[in-house]
C-alpha cells in the first residue's frame, strides 16, 4: 500500500500532503523534510526508487512539482511512479495548464481529486473522466 | 490574481494571496493570527451564521492548517456542516473532519451520527462522501456502529458503483483496525464476486480488499483465484480500445493488472489445470507484449506496460513451478539489465534478484554475472550499486563464489560507506560457505579486515577464529598469512586482535622460520600494543602469557612486559588484574602445569553463522539466503532472536583456593570470544586472582542441541527440566513478570511485554551474594499457534563444578492473546458461528484451587482474556473473547467458564477459528484453575 503521498514545489514547499498510516504530528514533519531533502538532492539522473528505512521511497520530478510516496514492499515501484503521471494527467485536465499556483490555491479540490483515486492507500480510480464526475457535479451545481 | 475554481469564495482567494505574498515568516504568521481573530469573532459572534459563511470559515481555518499551523476551534461549526443538504457545504464539512478531527475526539459521537443519517440518505454522492470520511478515520467508534451497515453497501445489488467502490476500501479500513468488529456474515461469499464486476473502477477496488481477507484466511477465498485469472485474462487480451477509460496510453488496465498478479501470489499455482493454462498463458502474453514494437513512443506507454511487467515476474517467480516462464522472465530482466533507464536497471537487479533463488533459473541468472559486475563498478546511482551487490550475493555459488567474492572484496576500497558493513557481512558469508580451500576462506577474511577494516564487526572476526581453530589444516597458512599482515606500518585493530589469538595459538607453527622466530613474532606484536584500546591489549596480554608456554626461551622478555608499570600499575582494573596474575602464573606454574593451563583451545563446537543472523538483523526483508531460504526451523514454533552476550561476573567468592588457578583453564582472550563457544569445563576462563572465578554464560539451546559433554546432572525432571521449573512456569501463564526459578546460588526473574504477535523477555538472573544482576533479553514473534516453551538452558561455574539449570522460558501461546469486548448479540452469532467440532474443547474438571470468583476474574485477565459482564444469563459464569496475534493470522477465541460451587467442579468451554487453537488454550487454562 502506500504510506503516504507528498506534493512538493520545486522550492521545497509542501503542497499536499497525505498520510495513510498514522504518525504523530511530529515524526511526520520530521520525515518530510528528511525526504524532501533527500528527493531534491537526487534530482532527475538518479533511479526513482530507493530503499529507506523500512519502506520503499518512490519520486518522480516535473517541472515545478515533485511528488514522493512512500510505499510498502510489496507494492509494485513501477506502477506508483507512473501513477503520478495519472495523478498529473487527472489534475491537468480539471486545472487546464496546471501550474503549481493552482494546487496552491484549490487544496480542498486536490484533495477531493486524490480522495477520489486513493482510499486508505489503495488505488481506487484510475479512469479521469469517473474521478472527475463527482467533482464537475459539484461546480455545476454550483453555477 | 489566480482564480479559485469552482465557485468563487472570493475572501478566500484573498486571504490565500495574502499568504503567498508575504515575504517572511513572521509576516505570514501575523497575517494567519489576524484572519483567526477574524473568525474567532464571526464564529462567537451573536449574528447566526449561513451554510455559506460557515464554509468559507471553516475552509479557511482548513487552508490555515495545511500550511503547517495548528487549529484550535472550529470543530463544531465543521460538524454543524455535515447537516447541510448543499454538497458543497458538506463536502467541506467532511474534508475538514477527516483532516482535523481524531479519533478520540469528544465530537465523534455526532459525526458518527451525521455518516449514518448520510449513509441511509437516497443520495449516493453524499453516501460516497460520509465513506470516505469513514476511510480516513477508522475508528473503532465508527467500526461498532457502521459495521453492519457498510457490508451491505457493498454487497447489495442496488448500489451504484462508486458507493460499492468506497464501501470496498472503507470496509478494508476497517477491518485493520477493528477486525473483531466487523461480522465476518453472509457478505463474505459475495465479495469475490465483485471480481466479476462490470465495472473496472469497483474491481479495482474490491481487489485490494479481497486481497486483505484473503492475507488472513486463504483457505475461505480460494474461489478468488479462478475469478481473478479470468479477469485478467480478460484485460491482458483486450485491444486497447474496449476499456475505454481504462486504458491508459495503450496499456489495458495497467493498475488493475498489477493489482490481480499481485492477488495471485497468495496462492500456490492453480490446481484446476484449465484455470492454470489460462493463466500461464495470460503471462506468456504480458512477456510477448513486452518483446512487440511499443504502439507508442511515450514513456508513459513503455513504464505503464513495464509495471504490469515487473508484476508478471513476481508472480512467476513466487509460483517457481515453470521453467520456461521463469528462464523467459530471466532473459527479459536481462535486456533491462542494459537498458538506458536507470529505474529499469534498478527493478530488473531487484527481480533478478529473487530470480536467482529458483533452481529453474538460477543457471540463467548466472549468465548475466558480467553485466551485473559492471553495473557494480559504473552504476552512478548507490541505490542501483546496492542493489547489484544484492544480486552478486542472491548468484553466487560454489562455481563463481571466488571471481564474485574477489570483484566485490575490489569494490569495496572504494564502496559507498552506507553500504560498506553490509557488504563486509555477504562477502565473509559468502566466502565461508564456498570455501571448498579454507586457505582462500582466511585470505579473504583477511582482506576484508585490511580493507575495511572499520566495518569488520565482531561476528566476523570471531567466526574466522572459529574456523581457524576447527580447522587443523589452515592454522600453519592462517599463522604465517596474519604474521606476513601484521608487518604493514598501520594495519587494523581487528587485524591486530586476529593476528594476536592465532599467533597465540598458533605462532608454533611458523617459528622455525628464523624470519618469524619467537622473538619476532612477539615484538611484532608487541609494536602494536600501544595503539591498541584496552579490550584488544586484554587480549594480547593473554597472547603473552600463550607465548611464555609455547615458546619458554623468550619468557624473560615477556615478564618483563608483564611487570612493566605500563602494565602492573595500569588504571585498566583488567589489564592490571591480567598482568599481574599471568606474572604469577608465569613466575610459579611448573613447566607440565603451564602446558595444561595454557592448551590449545578445544574445537568449537558447529553452530550456525552468527553473521548471517546479523545481516538478517540489518536487512530484515531483502535478505535471500541462497539456500537455506525455504528451511528455516521452525521448532519450538515461537521464534527466539536471541543476541548471545558472554557474561563474566567476578564475584567474591567464598570458594577461594590457595593459588587461585585450580580452576583456570588455558583461554587466550576467549572472555572476547564466549559469544562463539558453548562453555565446556575446559574453555571457561576468568581469571580470579586469589578469587573462584564464576563465568555464567546464558546461551541459546533452541534445537541446536549442544549435549554439553560435561554437564552434572542436577536434579532434571522428566522434561529435561531443572527440577521445580515446571510449576513456576504455570503461574507465568496468568502474569508477565516474576521469579522463573530460584536455588541458593541463583535467582532467574522474567519480565516480559507482548503486543500483539511480538513479545520480549527480559531475564535478569541474579546473585545471592553481591546480588550483582545480568539480562538477557529475548524477542519473540508468534508464527502460528504451538504447545511447547521453548528451552533454555544456563550454565556456570561455581567452586570448580560446572552448574546447569534448563529451564523453559514462559512463552505461552496465550501471551499473544488481545482481549476483546463484544455485546451479547455479537458474542452468540460469532459463538454459533464457530460450531464446527475441531473448533471447540471442553473440559469437566475438579477445582485444584479454592472457588473464588474475585480471583478466578484475575486469572481470566491475567491469561489476557476479557471478563464479559452480562452476556451469560448466569452471573456467576464467565464469558470471554480475544483474538490471537500470529505473524500469519488472527484467530478469534471465545472461552466460557461455568463453575459449579457445589460439586466443586468447573466445565471449560473454548471456541476458536482455528483448529488446535481451542484445545491448546483449554490445556492451559484448566491447570490456572
Amino acid at each position: 500500500m502506500i504510506k503516504f503521498l507528498l506534493l512538493i514545489n520545486k522550492h521545497g514547499q509542501i503542497c499536499i500532503s497525505k498520510h495513510y498510516q498514522h504518525l504523530e504530528q511530529e515524526d511526520r514533519q520530521r520525515l518530510e523534510k528528511e525526504l524532501i531533502g533527500i528527493c531534491l538532492k537526487r534530482g532527475n539522473k538518479k533511479s526513482s526508487f530507493l530503499e529507506y528505512h523500512d519502506f520503499i521511497l518512490v519520486y518522480r520530478c516535473y517541472l515545478d512539482l515533485f511528488f514522493i510516496a512512500g510505499i510498502t514492499k510489496d507494492e509494485n515501484e513501477m506502477a506508483i511512479y507512473e501513477f503520478f503521471h495519472l495523478i498529473l494527467e487527472t489534475l491537468d485536465k480539471y486545472f487546464p495548464k496546471l501550474s503549481e499556483v493552482d494546487i496552491q490555491f484549490n487544496l480542498d479540490k486536490v484533495h477531493m481529486i486524490l480522495d477520489e483515486m486513493i482510499i486508505n492507500g489503495n488505488i481506487v480510480e484510475t479512469s479521469p473522466a469517473r474521478i472527475l464526475a463527482p467533482i464537475e457535479l459539484l461546480d455545476a451545481a454550483k453555477r | 490574481m489566480p482564480a479559485v475554481k469552482g465557485d468563487g469564495m472570493r475572501g478566500l482567494a484573498v486571504f490565500i494571496s495574502d499568504i503567498r505574498n508575504c515575504k517572511s515568516k513572521e509576516a505570514e504568521i501575523k497575517r494567519i493570527n489576524k484572519e483567526l481573530a477574524n473568525i474567532r469573532s464571526k464564529f462567537k459572534g451573536d449574528k447566526t451564521l449561513d451554510g455559506y459563511q460557515k464554509k468559507k470559515y471553516v475552509c479557511k481555518l482548513l487552508f490555515i492548517f495545511l500550511l503547517g499551523h495548528d487549529i484550535d476551534f472550529g470543530h463544531m461549526e465543521a460538524v454543524n456542516l455535515l447537516s447541510s443538504n448543499k454538497y458543497t457545504e458538506k463536502q467541506i464539512g467532511y474534508l475538514f473532519i477527516s483532516v482535523l478531527i481524531g479519533a478520540g475526539s469528544d465530537l465523534m459521537k455526532l459525526v458518527i451520527q451525521a455518516i449514518r443519517n448520510d449513509l441511509t440518505s437516497r443520495n449516493p454522492v453524499h453516501i460516497t462522501l460520509a465513506l470516505q470520511c469513514v476511510a480516513n478515520i477508522g475508528s473503532r467508534d465508527m467500526a461498532e456502529a457502521l459495521g453492519s451497515e457498510i457490508p451491505r453497501l457493498l454487497v447489495s445489488g442496488d448500489t451504484i458503483d462508486a458507493v460499492k467502490q468506497s464501501a470496498a476500501l472503507t470496509l478494508l479500513r476497517l477491518l485493520r483496525t477493528s477486525p473483531d468488529v466487523i461480522s465476518m456474515g453472509e457478505w463474505t461469499s459475495r465479495v469475490i464476486h465483485l471480481l466479476n464486476d462490470q465495472h473496472m473502477g469497483v474491481v479495482t477496488s474490491a481487489t485490494s480488499l479481497i486481497e486483505a481477507l484473503v492475507k488472513k484466511n486463504p483457505e475461505e477465498y480460494k474461489g478468488c483465484v479462478s475469478l481473478a485469472v479470468s479477469r485478467l485474462s480478460r484485460i491482458v487480451t483486450s485491444s486497447y480500445t474496449d476499456l475505454q477509460d481504462y486504458t491508459y496510453y495503450f496499456v489495458p488496465a495497467p493498475w488493475l493488472s498489477v493489482k490481480l498478479l499481485r492477488l495471485l501470489q497468495n496462492y500456490p499455482p492453480p490446481e484446476d489445470p484449465a484455470v492454470r493454462t489460462r493463466l500461464t498463458e495470460c503471462l506468456e502474453t504480458i512477456l510477448n507484449k513486452a518483446q512487440e514494437p511499443p504502439k507508442s513512443k511515450k514513456v508513459q506507454h513503455s513504464n505503464a506496460k513495464n509495471a504490469v511487467l515487473f508484476e508478471a515476474i513476481n508472480l512467476i517467480i513466487h509460483m517457481d513451478s515453470d521453467p520456461n516462464l521463469l528462464v523467459r522472465a530471466c532473459n527479459q530482466l536481462g535486456q533491462f539489465l542494459q537498458h538506458r533507464e536507470t529505474n529499469l536497471r534498478y527493478l530488473a537487479l531487484e527481480s533478478m534478484c529473487l530470480l536467482a533463488t529458483s533452481e529453474f533459473s538460477h543457471e540463467a541468472v548466472k549468465k548475466h554475472q558480467e553485466t551485473v559486475i559492471t553495473a557494480l563498478k559504473t552504476e552512478r546511482d548507490v541505490s542501483v550499486r546496492q542493489r547489484a551487490v544484492d544480486l552478486l550475493y542472491a548468484m553466487c555459488d560454489r562455481t563463481n563464489a571466488e571471481e564474485i567474492v574477489g570483484e566485490m572484496l575490489e569494490y569495496l576500497e572504494t564502496a559507498d560507506y552506507s553500504i560498506r558493513e553490509e557488504m563486509v557481512l555477504k562477502v565473509a558469508i559468502l566466502a565461508e560457505k564456498y570455501a571448498v580451500d579454507y586457505t582462500w576462506y582466511v585470505d579473504v577474511i583477511l582482506n576484508l579486515i585490511r580493507i575495511a577494516g572499520d566495518y569488520v564487526s565482531e561476528e566476523v572476526w570471531y567466526r574466522v577464529i572459529q574456523i581457524v581453530i576447527n580447522r587443523d589444516d589452515v592454522q600453519g597458512y592462517a599463522a604465517k598469512t596474519v604474521f606476513e599482515a601484521l608487518q604493514a606500518s598501520a594495519c587494523h585493530e581487528n587485524m591486530v586482535k586476529v593476528g594476536g589469538y592465532i599467533l597465540g595459538e598458533f605462532g608454533n607453527l611458523i617459528a622455525g622460520d628464523p624470519r618469524s622466530s619467537p622473538i619476532v613474532q612477539f615484538q611484532l606484536l608487541h609494536s602494536k600494543y600501544h595503539l591498541c584500546s584496552p579490550a584488544t591489549r586484554g587480549l594480547l596480554l593473554s597472547t603473552y602469557i600463550k607465548f611464555v608456554n609455547l615458546f619458554p626461551e623468550i619468557r624473560t622478555q615477556i615478564q618483563e612486559i608483564l611487570r612493566s608499570n605500563n602494565n602492573l600499575r595500569n588504571s585498566d582494573v583488567e589489564l592490571q588484574q591480567r598482568s599481574i596474575e599471568y606474572l604469577q602464573l608465569s613466575n610459579i606454574a611448573s613447566t607440565d602445569v603451564l602446558a595444561t593451563v595454557l592448551e590449545e583451545m578445544p574445537p568449537f563446537p558447529e553452530r550456525e553463522s552468527s553473521i548471517l543472523a546479523k545481516l538478517k538483523k540489518k536487512k530484515p526483508s531483502t535478505i535471500s539466503e541462497p539456500e537455506q531460504a525455504k528451511e528455516q526451523i521452525k521448532l519450538p514454533q515461537a521464534q527466539i532472536s536471541n543476541n548471545i552476550e558472554p557474561l563474566t561476573i567476578p564475584t567474591q567468592g567464598e570458594s577461594s583456593t590457595d593459588d587461585g588457578f585450580e580452576q583456570t583453564p588455558a583461554s587466550t582472550g576467549s572472555v572476547d570470544l564466549l559469544g562463539l563457544g558453548t562453555p565446556t569445563s575446559s574453555s571457561a576462563p576468568a581469571i580470579g586472582g586469589g578469587d573462584a572465578g564464576i563465568l555464567l554464560d546464558v546461551f541459546e539451546a533452541l534445537g541446536s542441541g549442544n549435549p554439553s559433554t560435561n554437564a552434572t546432572p542436577n536434579g532434571l525432571d522428566a522434561n529435561g527440566l531443572t527440577m521445580g521449573a515446571e510449576e513456576n512456569f504455570r503461574k507465568f501463564i496468568c502474569k508477565n513478570n516474576g521469579v522463573l526459578f530460584e536455588n541458593d546460588l541463583l535467582q532467574v526473574g522474567v519480565k516480559s511485554e507482548y503486543r500483539q504477535n511480538l513479545g520480549r523477555a527480559k531475564h535478569v538472573g541474579s546473585f545471592v551474594e553481591g546480588g550483582a544482576q545480568v539480562q538477557q533479553m529475548f524477542n519473540a514473534e508468534c508464527l502460528q499457534e504451538f504447545t511447547e516453551a521453548p528451552v533454555f538452558t544456563i550454565q556456570y561455574l561455581y567452586s570448580g563444578t560446572q552448574q546447569k539449570i534448563t529451564l523453559k522460558l514462559p512463552v505461552t501461546v496465550n501471551k499473544f492473546l488481545e482481549a476483546s469486548q463484544m455485546d451479547s448479540s455479537i458474542f452468540f452469532q460469532r459463538w454459533k458461528a464457530l460450531s464446527q467440532p475441531s473448533q471447540e474443547s471442553q473440559r469437566i474438571f475438579k477445582a485444584k484451587f479454592p472457588m473464588d470468583t474475585e480471583q478466578a476474574k484475575a486469572k481470566i485477565i491475567g491469561f489476557g482474556l476479557s471478563c464479559l459482564d452480562g452476556i451469560d444469563p448466569n452471573p456467576d459464569n464467565f464469558v470471554s473473547a480475544a483474538i490471537l496475534h500470529t505473524s500469519n493470522q488472527q484467530v478469534g477465541c471465545l472461552v466460557r467458564l461455568e463453575p459449579n460451587k457445589q460439586a466443586q467442579m468447573y466445565r471449560l468451554t473454548v471456541r476458536a477459528s482455528r483448529d488446535k487453537v481451542a484445545k491448546i488454550l483449554c490445556d492451559l487454562l484448566e491447570i490456572q484453575f
